[in-house]
């Protein structure tokens, strides 16, 4: 599993876990933008979001458990849902951001929840391990065994993934789902657990890719 | 009794307004009066009054939600798991409040209250009363103890009803919320086992219209519709667990109509316990008034109804609730969504049904702690 980096918020003091490649998603969201976050665990980044970029947090997570943290956290606008069933709660255009960190390979309609959080929010920022970075495809290529990493670290009979992509192919499912990629940023995880931006060829490179995407105006 | 994280022994006290002619106007029309309510507190009220949070009880509750009221007690009161000292409502910090309804029998006004205009009983003259006028006669018991907003109003069931209806009535009086396992109207099934408990009282022979007290009550049906109502709180599998097919103190069937299975014992109990504690014509009233609760008919729709809320909510169902599934729960936290109302919504796993908004003391402890120490600081007055 990635490493999680324990950050105390100046702010109030709260400390948060959060993952080096949140801090790329913490910037590119603006100061008192309305977000909510699919899959928001235990609500570090809502949190960090909250304390330093005074957004109006809004979370959906299936697990209780996390829902428990959220709220020990403070968090008053957190709810218990599946996100295979979509976001029929939620009104057009009624966020300003949907992020959906490193999920994206375990829903079993991704196409429909994209589709759902392109509706919902303005823009949308999507996360996902990139399955073309070079480990990945050495894996398989030449020693001809599943891929496992940092990104992915489940053995096959045991990972919740069931839908992997890679960077082209999302590019193309963006296009099948009516969405214009405003942003690409790709990342490459140093043994040391920190995030570096990858510019030479990304697809093979880097490990974790962040989309910034938005319904394509017709 | 124990004393152990108990507000130990505790008085229920009784608030008494709208005496003639400025008798409490009800949502039906008819007008009601003197009326009574019966209650109890426990912890201190602070100096500029921020820690009142009322518990409104289930059909069946009472005021007595925590401690005891003698020495001899065996059990305390209803909610004692949830209310004392280092508790989820914790009395060291919170002045908690639990008021009985008006139509109940508990100490408050209901059918078996004398009607002052006849000196006897009001039995089925006593007009049928809703949840929203449960709700008014409280307010008017939280301005008589000087309190001008509640910190929290939090309740399962039907007292979660009356929580929506307290959000939704007195806005600016309810800075947090707390509906568990409840719903913003009755399905159409939870509507039918309130009317087969009717029926079973009614058809009782000392029912008698209603027209029953000083003489011998109907008890039989009372009971009957107690152990259908004990049905609904449970679920398959609590019930696989609780009973089995395991037959009560014998070995083999005896094929006749004497109790074999433990389940039967146990509704029989349950039964014959409930009506020496309760009153079969406020057990009609009561849940009529559950049947006729129905915010979106209401309000024009449940968005509407929410549009004047102020409160933060915390909404909790339960995953084994088929009485008041967690659908419900989640049109209450959409329509509060769409009116851009903070709400939490958890829906707690449990094996428990219905019953689990009484029993599953660990998860809504947590829950409901954290959601009173952040909402006080965030609702600041």
């Amino acid at each position: 599993m990635m490493a999680l980096e324990e950050i105390t918020l100046p702010e109030d003091g709260t400390v948060v876990r959060l993952a080096p490649e949140h801090k790329f998603i913490i910037d590119i969201i603006e100061d008192g933008s309305r977000v909510l976050d699919l899959g928001c665990g235990d609500g570090d980044l809502l949190k960090a979001l909250k304390t330093k970029k005074n957004i109006r947090a809004e979370g959906v997570e299936l697990s209780e458990e996390c829902i428990q943290a959220c709220v020990a956290k403070g968090l008053f606008n957190v709810r218990h849902g599946n996100l295979d069933e979509g976001l029929a709660d939620y009104d057009d255009k009624s966020v300003d951001y949907v992020v959906l960190m490193n999920t994206i390979q375990v829903l079993h309609r991704p196409l429909f929840l994209i589709q759902e959080m392109a509706r919902v929010g303005k823009k949308c920022i999507i996360s996902f391990p990139n399955f073309a970075y070079w480990r990945v495809r050495y894996q398989l290529a030449v020693h001809g065994r599943m891929p496992k990493g940092p990104r992915i670290p489940y053995e096959w009979y045991d990972s919740p993934n069931i839908h992997l992509t890679s960077i082209m192919d999302f590019r193309d499912f963006c296009r099948t789902a009516n969405l214009s990629v405003l942003r690409e940023i790709h990342l490459h995880t140093t043994a040391r657990g920190e995030c570096k931006i990858v510019r030479l060829l990304p697809n093979l490179f880097s490990d974790e890719a962040i989309f910034l995407v938005e319904e394509c105006r017709r | 009794m124990s004393t152990e994280g108990s507000v130990g022994i505790v008085e229920t006290k009784y608030f008494t307004f709208a005496e003639a002619p400025d008798k409490m106007e009800l949502e039906g029309g008819h007008k009601l009066g003197p009326v009574t309510l019966a209650y109890e507190t426990y912890g201190k009220l602070s100096p500029s009054g921020d820690n009142a949070i009322l518990i409104c009880h289930a059909l069946s509750g009472d005021a007595h939600a925590a401690g005891y009221n003698s020495p001899e007690d065996k059990k305390p009161g209803w909610w004692d798991i949830m209310i004392g000292p280092g508790k989820a409502f914790d009395t060291d910090k919170y002045f908690v409040i639990c008021s009985n309804i008006i139509g109940g029998c508990k100490g408050s006004t209901g059918p078996g209250s004398i009607n002052p205009e006849t000196s006897q009983p009001y039995c089925l003259d006593f007009p049928v009363v809703t949840i929203r006028d449960m709700v008014d006669a409280q307010k008017r018991l939280v301005d008589s103890l000087g309190i001008k907003r509640l910190l929290a109003v939090v309740g399962g069931s039907m007292g979660g009803m009356q929580v929506l209806q307290w959000a939704v009535s007195y806005p600016n009086m309810v800075r947090l919320a707390v509906p568990i396992a409840t719903t913003s109207r009755l399905s159409p099934q939870a509507i039918a086992f309130d009317e087969v408990g009717r029926q079973a009282i009614m058809s009782d022979p000392d029912w008698v219209d209603g027209k029953y007290y000083g003489k011998s009550s109907p008890s039989h049906g009372l009971s009957i519709a107690r152990m259908v109502g004990h049905i609904t709180y449970l679920s398959d599998k609590s019930m696989h667990k609780k009973f089995a097919r395991r037959l009560q103190d014998k070995a083999e069937y005896d094929y006749d109509f004497v109790t074999d299975f433990q389940v039967e014992s146990y509704l029989r109990y349950k039964g014959d316990a409930f009506v020496k504690r309760f009153d079969a014509n406020s057990y009609l009233y009561i849940t009529k008034a559950m049947d006729y609760f129905d915010l979106p008919q209401t309000y024009g729709s449940l968005k509407n109804a929410f549009m004047q809320v102020k409160s933060k909510f915390m909404v909790i169902s339960f995953t084994s609730d088929w009485l008041f599934p967690s659908y419900q729960s989640k049109e209450i936290v959409k329509a509060l969504r769409q009116n851009d109302i903070d709400v939490i919504y958890t829906e707690i796993k449990t094996d428990c049904g219905h019953d689990a908004f009484l029993l599953e003391s660990e998860q809504l402890t947590r829950l409901i702690s954290n959601f009173l120490k952040h909402g006080k600081r965030r609702t600041q007055q």
